[in-house]
């Protein structure tokens, strides 16, 4: 939820797609490249060039700027300039030809397998996988040789060739679009087939047409100027980039121009088309775009103002873990925001905080910046410290804040059909967090995930340590996690919302997993959940979080019977109680204000009921209530009478 | 997996027949008279009829393809005429060579593009990462044929460090040195392309999985940062990666067509060229069913080996 949540919106209107293109500078050096030689394709029979074919014995093979031409001439004593500017008229047109009749081929096979389906998919897909089945270069060398030799039979041997990567491409996208309502509405309606096709399932399909087109281009002029240099393509007086440079391999030791200069230009163009193939791709398909959004590092940035980043030394007195005015921001394209705000807290050994609030309230980035597991990029801790017996985490080296995860600060994840590797063992992923720390040999380290498996009530340990995540039900990956979490005895565990994705019943014996771990190790426990019902049954203490901020804290059953902000009251007037069912259940009007549009004063107040114009005023202060309460609210005493 | 395995390979089985049935097609339909295609324009007449009596060509389309098959399952792919051998004899002694080449190039391109891919995607928009991107760039647009040539001029024939052909046998006794001698400059050329493709592949891949939320749990349990990279992530990258190491066998395959006419090595590729241009068709019939074969059985080997790596695969 932290990543998705905070993902910029892509704005999608064609409008300006060029624009686009043109901001991102590999893709306009790749228009540039792909412009300027189109042009001089287009533009050869204008351009002051001299005559091609015309041969001259008398200056063969003459160098670049020998007077002879600008690039010299070839074995014949032609202008190579100019050869090379007709040749790569020739080869852009013939690319540009094979490249739409294999896109015209093979979205026509795509199309028509995915909306017919059953018997015409079948026979099509089959005809695509035989296709698939030949070596690339082979499948069109056969051709050829059916063909004969000529530079338009190459072509068609190469768009052949290519075929089968649209007809998949097509395929694929084509049949998610067929399933859609409205495809399905315009058959009820009595559309004939081909209508349907090009006015409903076409259109929807065209980005992905024109990225293979544009991602394929590069290569076929490359494989069709390949044929040309074996003698299989262009034939005297035809000539091509490769039937050039060919020609010019001939006489490489004497006048390497004449081949290096065809050479150069092919490889130019094709670069330049592969820039720009690589930028049509982003634009049009990014979901295909690689490493796009990147990786985060290792460890969350940590980009603390000097102010901001106290240093004490550790002492026995400080507590077990103390986080004091922790602010983590994600960069948006608008700018930093702080998802978690000043955020403080503070556990004891055998403790236990709950952390309740809303989607996108910050309080799975508050659980995840105390081991500096916060994607990062985006996301950097730029303010407060989190420490650990005095020991400021955020100031740790990265092999110190290692040997701190797992081993002192211990993580149960939302939902184990992700947060487990799906392609290790299990029992081998448990006993990595037994071995991580150090010390134990690899078969100790198994013996004690076998046991770590029984601690956490899994049946047929043996089956389970082997077997890998899919084969296992979500309330026994979520054991296994469990089992990770304890496997090094951390001192704090952190669930975040562990039994979210779970049913209800397997809800109830997690529940009860935890709270045994708790009172058997006697680790502080730092409980993430939407779910009041659930902090009630598991934590001393509950923090309620809104918009980033705390905005009520106190021990759970305080809180849940009186609480002192409105936001804390109404969300518990939403929850449903067990025993209660005849109870009018509320709903917060409105949503809270997202992380780039939060007001200067209370997050709350646009949403709340007893608002007054103080609160839009200025950020208001955590107050303390006494008694261990306190609640970011200047109407406190309204909420506890019961008007909020 | 047994199970898994025979299933994949019973698969394989109408696919070679397929490919059987294009093969077959792509030579029956050449247009003209295929014996003279066959024996070339100073054909006497006599010779023509007999060729046709041989092939069948006076019977209907589908029996020839059987008469064809049955001769090809038992391991008769017809006779070179220009050659005067049979097709089988040259493909056997020809393929070698290639087999060798290839193996060489895809060892070369995976190596390289996996390290390649791996320390870029680790490495996300540093300096190395951004050159390394430009270099896989570059390399899928090379021209092999250019690259080809560009070595054997200057590596090959001016600096004398590699000989840039007059590899005639492999085992003509001059030792397993003079071969990779004799290998290195066509190797390489022939992995440029499978390099890049493979390393543009793996860095996106590789990307992808870092940004998954196991790899975030193998963080918070304390792992080691090279046992991140190399096994939570690397692992379920290579699930994507291995598909495409497959195309790029088909690639080198077909790519051996350019280098082994720049280097004169002695294969396949280099005979389908010289075959196609006598418009010997049986010995390109042939060797282009032979390649296509050994191309399926290498996507089956793929795709076991995607299945060994990924559980979820074999269900």
């Amino acid at each position: 939820m932290t990543a998705t949540a905070i993902e910029a919106p892509r704005s999608q209107g064609r409008a300006g797609a060029l624009s686009r293109l043109v901001r991102q500078p590999l893709a306009a050096v790749g228009l540039g490249i792909v412009g300027m030689f189109v042009a001089a394709a287009v533009l050869a029979p204008l351009l002051p060039l001299a005559d091609p074919d015309l041969a001259e014995p008398a200056r063969r093979l003459m160098p670049p700027l020998s007077g002879h031409g600008l690039l010299g001439t070839d074995q014949l004593g032609r202008d190579v300039l100019a050869r090379v500017v007709w040749g790569l008229r020739v080869s852009l047109a013939v690319g540009a030809l094979a490249t739409l009749a294999a896109a015209f081929v093979g979205s026509a096979i795509g199309l028509l397998a995915a909306f017919y389906g059953r018997f015409v998919d079948g026979a099509l897909m089959r005809l695509v996988d035989v296709l698939m089945a030949f070596p690339y270069l082979l499948l069109a060398l056969g051709v050829v040789a059916t063909l004969g030799p000529g530079l338009m039979n190459a072509a068609i041997a190469i768009a052949i060739a290519n075929v089968p990567f649209f007809a998949r491409a097509v395929r694929g996208s084509a049949l998610v679009v067929v399933g859609r309502d409205y495809v399905e509405a315009a058959r009820m309606a009595g559309l004939s087939d081909l209508r349907i096709l090009l006015a409903e399932v076409l259109p929807n399909v065209l980005p992905l047409i024109v990225v293979t087109a544009a991602t394929t281009i590069g290569w076929m002029i490359l494989e069709t100027a390949g044929l040309s240099f074996l003698g299989l393509g262009a034939q005297p007086p035809q000539a091509d980039l490769g039937s050039m440079l060919g020609d010019g391999r001939k006489t490489l030791a004497v006048a390497p121009h004449v081949a290096a200069v065809p050479g150069v230009v092919t490889f130019l163009l094709v670069v330049g088309l592969n820039l720009l193939g690589d930028g049509l791709r982003d634009l049009l398909d990014p979901r295909m775009a690689d490493g796009r959004g990147g990786a985060p590092a290792a460890a969350t940035a940590v980009e603390r103002p000097a102010d901001r980043c106290p240093s004490t030394a550790t002492q026995d007195a400080d507590p077990l873990l103390a986080v004091e005015a922790l602010t983590t921001a994600f960069d948006l394209p608008s700018g930093r925001h702080a998802a978690v705000r000043e955020v403080s807290f503070a556990l004891e050994p055998g403790g236990s905080l709950g952390i309740v609030g809303e989607s996108g309230s910050g309080k799975s980035v508050t659980a995840l910046s105390l081991a500096r597991l916060v994607a990062s990029p985006p996301g950097a801790i730029v303010g407060g410290r989190a420490a650990l017996r005095g020991e400021d985490i955020f100031a740790l080296s990265f092999e110190d804040l290692r040997a701190v995860r797992g081993a002192r600060i211990a993580y149960v994840f939302q939902d184990p059909s992700t947060t487990l590797n799906p392609v290790m063992a299990v029992g081998r992923q448990i006993a990595e967090a037994v071995a991580a720390h150090g010390g134990v040999a690899a078969k100790a380290a198994e013996a004690r995930a076998r046991e770590l498996i029984v601690e956490v009530e899994l049946p047929d340990p043996e089956r389970i340590f082997s077997a890998y995540p899919h084969e296992l039900s979500g309330g026994q990956r979520q054991r296994v996690g469990v089992a990770m979490a304890v496997a090094a005895d951390p001192e704090v565990l952190i669930a975040d919302e562990p039994t979210t994705a779970l049913d209800a019943t397997t809800q109830a014996t997690a529940l009860r997993l935890f709270k045994k771990l708790r009172t058997e190790r006697g680790a502080a426990l730092v409980f993430v959940s939407h779910d009041f019902s659930v902090i009630e049954a598991l934590c001393e203490r509950v923090a309620v979080m809104y918009a980033g901020e705390i905005v009520e804290e106190g021990p759970t059953r305080e809180v849940l019977q009186s609480p002192r902000h409105p936001y804390s009251a109404r969300l518990l007037a939403c929850a449903p109680k067990l025993g209660k069912p005849d109870r009018a259940l509320e709903a917060i009007e409105g949503g809270p204000p997202p992380i780039d549009g939060r007001p200067q004063g209370c997050s709350f107040a646009p949403r709340c009921r007893i608002g007054v114009a103080d609160c839009a005023a200025g950020p208001i202060a955590l107050s303390d209530l006494g008694g261990g309460r306190k609640a970011r609210c200047i109407r406190v005493l309204e909420v506890a009478d019961g008007r909020y | 997996m047994i199970a898994y395995a025979l299933r994949r390979i019973a698969l394989a089985v109408p696919v070679l027949f397929g490919v059987s049935v294009v093969v077959f097609l792509v030579m029956a339909l050449i247009p003209g008279d295929p014996a003279l295609a066959i024996l070339g324009a100073f054909a006497t007449p006599e010779t023509v009829a007999r060729l046709n009596a041989d092939l069948g060509l006076d019977q209907p389309l589908p029996v020839r393809y059987l008469i064809w098959l049955k001769g090809v399952l038992t391991g008769d792919l017809g006779r070179s005429y220009a050659l005067d051998r049979p097709v089988l004899d040259e493909v056997r002694d020809r393929i070698g060579p290639t087999l060798i080449l290839a193996s060489a190039a895809l060892s070369l391109s995976v190596f390289f593009g996996l390290a390649a891919g791996v320390v870029s995607a680790v490495r996300q928009n540093t300096a190395f990462d951004g050159a390394v991107r430009l270099l896989l760039l570059v390399g899928i647009s090379t021209p092999s044929f250019f690259f080809g040539i560009l070595a054997a001029q200057w590596l090959g024939v001016e600096l004398g460090w590699f000989p840039t052909g007059g590899m005639v046998s492999l085992f003509g006794g001059r030792g397993l040195f003079d071969l990779l001698h004799h290998l290195v400059l066509p190797a390489v050329t022939l992995a440029v392309v499978a390099t890049a493709i493979v390393g543009r592949l793996t860095r996106a891949a590789m990307l992808d999985v870092l940004r998954q939320d196991h790899v975030r749990t193998a963080r918070a349990k304390g792992v080691a940062e090279d046992r991140v990279i190399g096994v939570h992530a690397l692992k379920p990258a290579l699930v994507a990666v291995v598909p495409v190491i497959g195309l790029q066998a088909g690639y080198v395959l077909g790519g051996a067509v350019y280098v082994e006419t720049v280097f004169q090595w002695p294969g396949i590729g280099r005979m389908l060229v010289e075959a196609i241009g006598r418009r010997d068709v049986l010995l390109v019939q042939g060797g282009v069913l032979v390649v296509a074969t050994l191309y399926v059985a290498i996507n089956v080997a793929t795709d076991l080996l995607q299945a060994a790596l990924d559980p979820r695969i074999k269900t």
